[in-house]
């Protein structure tokens, strides 16, 4: 065999697992969006993998006019305001870890990279009771705290070192032409560090986006649920209506495939940041 | 000589101390309250028999942790949450990899590759457990689907105490193997592409620059892929929790779904409570041993 037949028969091989990844990543979407447009029974007389009988759109109306649209608001509410929180706490935070000389500098850091090591199901049961004693169980707000929370670590952390990488004689100049800290703070660094909050920014929509555990035990009743909980009523309504539960499932997943396509470069560069921990 | 003024810079240092009380203490007071509190308010309800609700709360002592060291249940999931660890190690990573390589040789040519490889990470743990409870249910399913095309019967995998587990771990995988694809890729794209050409010019596969040029140079990133492959896998909650609620029996039991029976399942607040410090034990001394075997060796 000469060594460019063994390359064909290689280069071959690799194309044939290529292509059976790429069924097995793909299909369960095909199957997702393709059912979503059957009707209830037809999953079931016409076969898995048939193309729907027509455009049949009456699952995404019914979701659409159904309590839908309820879900989807409380979860841009919670998403938005925990957010703007983070982003804004863990810029004021970030600031004096990545540019001041004090004692407790390294502690504190140390402090905040071990608490992305933490593990939030332990603190499930102790913030559902104090939700219940401060009186918010049961609506949006009880989410914000620990959505905030729980991604505040690991967006301190990327952006302390972001801004450690910000030039020092930019923060001097400022201070030379009689800035405080505090004007400095919004007036230079702020600005400097806008790629690493975009970053975050998408990083942790999609997180907040996604989140369920705390959703599922901090609230209870349909009107003050976020999307991911949705999902769930949906399937107690409709049991066996599978395209009506893949509609529900392609309409939750299309803004993070919007998201994906605005920021692909943004969502994977969080990751991936937010992976190397420690 | 007058009265002794605090030198400049002394001045400095002090304002600069106030300065950064200013900014850090939001983000202290969150961490405060959400975090460290709670783990410590956990080992405290954990000493009671209390079911969350009523004010009926009576001390307990350690009643609850020697149930726990004996409760074969509990031992049970901690045995899937090892298991689920072993293998999304063994198969996400290899699997990540290979696609990681596959996408760097191919470069732009390939983008509609890389695209549908990245669609399973875009799905919420939720959307991704809903769909494949019914993309692998008996009556609608694709692998019956398949089985039926081939003349076979139909494929109940989660309702089978046997495999369910296997199943779920398929899913899980199905679900992460993109996330390392994409850490690998960009493993890939921090290797020099002066090192690549020397390699060719002296004469090198490509076999032979992937396995003694490219692998040792990734090494950094294949260890912490290892490392968050471990300790995530300790954590799981949400897919289980929505394919298949531990069950069949509690065949696909894990240490946070236990957790969760206990506490808002059955309102044993005191035990759940057990089971979560437990898991925080367990999980913290595993992550300390992984990171010091995987990391340790390198300062």
């Amino acid at each position: 065999m000469t060594s460019n037949t063994k390359k064909v028969i290689v280069w071959t091989i690799i194309f044939i697992l290529a292509l059976f990844w790429l069924v097995v990543a793909g299909v369960p979407f095909l199957f997702m969006v393709l059912t979503s447009f059957k009707e209830q029974f037809e999953v079931l007389s016409s076969g898995v993998f048939a193309l729907p009988k027509g455009l049949y759109i009456n699952n995404f109306v019914e979701v659409i006019t159904g309590n839908f649209p309820n879900y989807f608001l409380n979860s841009v509410i919670v998403v938005g305001i925990s957010l703007i929180s983070l982003l804004f706490i863990s810029a004021c935070a970030s600031y004096p870890l990545a540019r001041f000389k004090f004692k407790l500098n390294r502690p504190i850091f140390g402090l905040i990279v071990a608490a992305m090591a933490v593990p939030i199901h332990v603190t499930l049961i102790p913030v559902f009771i104090m939700t219940k004693n401060v009186g918010i169980y049961d609506t949006i707000w009880a989410l914000i705290g620990p959505y905030i929370a729980f991604n505040l670590p690991i967006s301190t952390f990327i952006l302390t070192t972001f801004m450690a990488e910000i030039p020092n004689e930019l923060e001097e100049a400022a201070e030379i032409d009689g800035c405080g800290k505090f004007r400095t703070f919004f007036n230079v660094i702020v600005p400097l560090s806008k790629p690493g909050l975009a970053t975050l920014a998408i990083y942790n929509s999609v997180n907040m986006w996604n989140e369920f555990s705390f959703a599922l035990v901090l609230t209870q009743s349909m009107q003050n649920r976020t999307l991911p909980l949705a999902i769930w009523e949906y399937q107690g309504q409709y049991a066996m209506n599978v395209p009506m539960i893949m509609t529900v499932l392609t309409l939750s997943v299309l803004p993070m495939i919007i998201a994906f396509i605005i920021g692909q470069d943004k969502l994977i560069k969080g990751m991936i940041a937010g992976a190397v921990k420690g | 000589m007058g009265t002794q003024r605090p030198s400049l810079a002394k001045q400095r240092m002090h304002s600069t101390r106030i300065a950064a009380t200013v900014f850090l203490l939001p983000a202290l007071i969150i961490l405060f309250v959400f975090i460290a509190y709670p783990i410590v308010d956990s080992f405290r309800i954990s000493l009671l028999e209390w079911n969350g609700i009523s004010a009926d709360q009576s001390y307990i002592g350690l009643e609850n942790w020697k149930s726990l060291a004996t409760d074969l249940a509990f031992w049970h999931a901690f045995r899937n949450n090892l298991l689920v660890m072993a293998l999304s190690l063994l198969i996400q990573l290899p699997i990540a990899m290979a696609l990681a390589t596959f996408l760097d040789i191919g470069g732009k040519k390939l983008n509609f590759f890389k695209v549908v490889y990245f669609l399973p990470l875009l799905m919420s743990s939720v959307a991704v457990g809903f769909l494949f409870k019914y993309a692998l249910s008996p009556n609608t399913g694709i692998i019956t689907a398949i089985s039926k095309a081939f003349g076979g019967q139909a494929v109940d995998l989660l309702g089978n105490p046997k495999y369910a587990i296997y199943a779920v771990i398929g899913v899980i995988c199905w679900q992460y193997i993109p996330f390392y694809m994409v850490y690998f890729l960009a493993a890939y794209s921090g290797l020099s592409y002066e090192i690549y050409e020397a390699s060719i010019i002296d004469g090198a596969t490509r076999s032979q620059y992937f396995w003694r040029i490219a692998l040792p140079c990734m090494k950094g990133a294949i260890q912490s892929a290892a490392i968050l492959s471990m300790v995530g896998s300790l954590k799981y909650f949400d897919l289980i929790h929505v394919m298949t609620g531990g069950g069949p029996g509690n065949a696909t039991e894990l240490m946070a779904t236990y957790m969760y029976k206990n506490a808002f399942v059955t309102f044993k607040m005191g035990y759940g409570s057990t089971v979560a410090s437990g898991m925080f034990i367990l999980i913290t001394s595993i992550s300390f041993i992984v990171m010091k075997l995987l990391r340790g060796k390198e300062e």
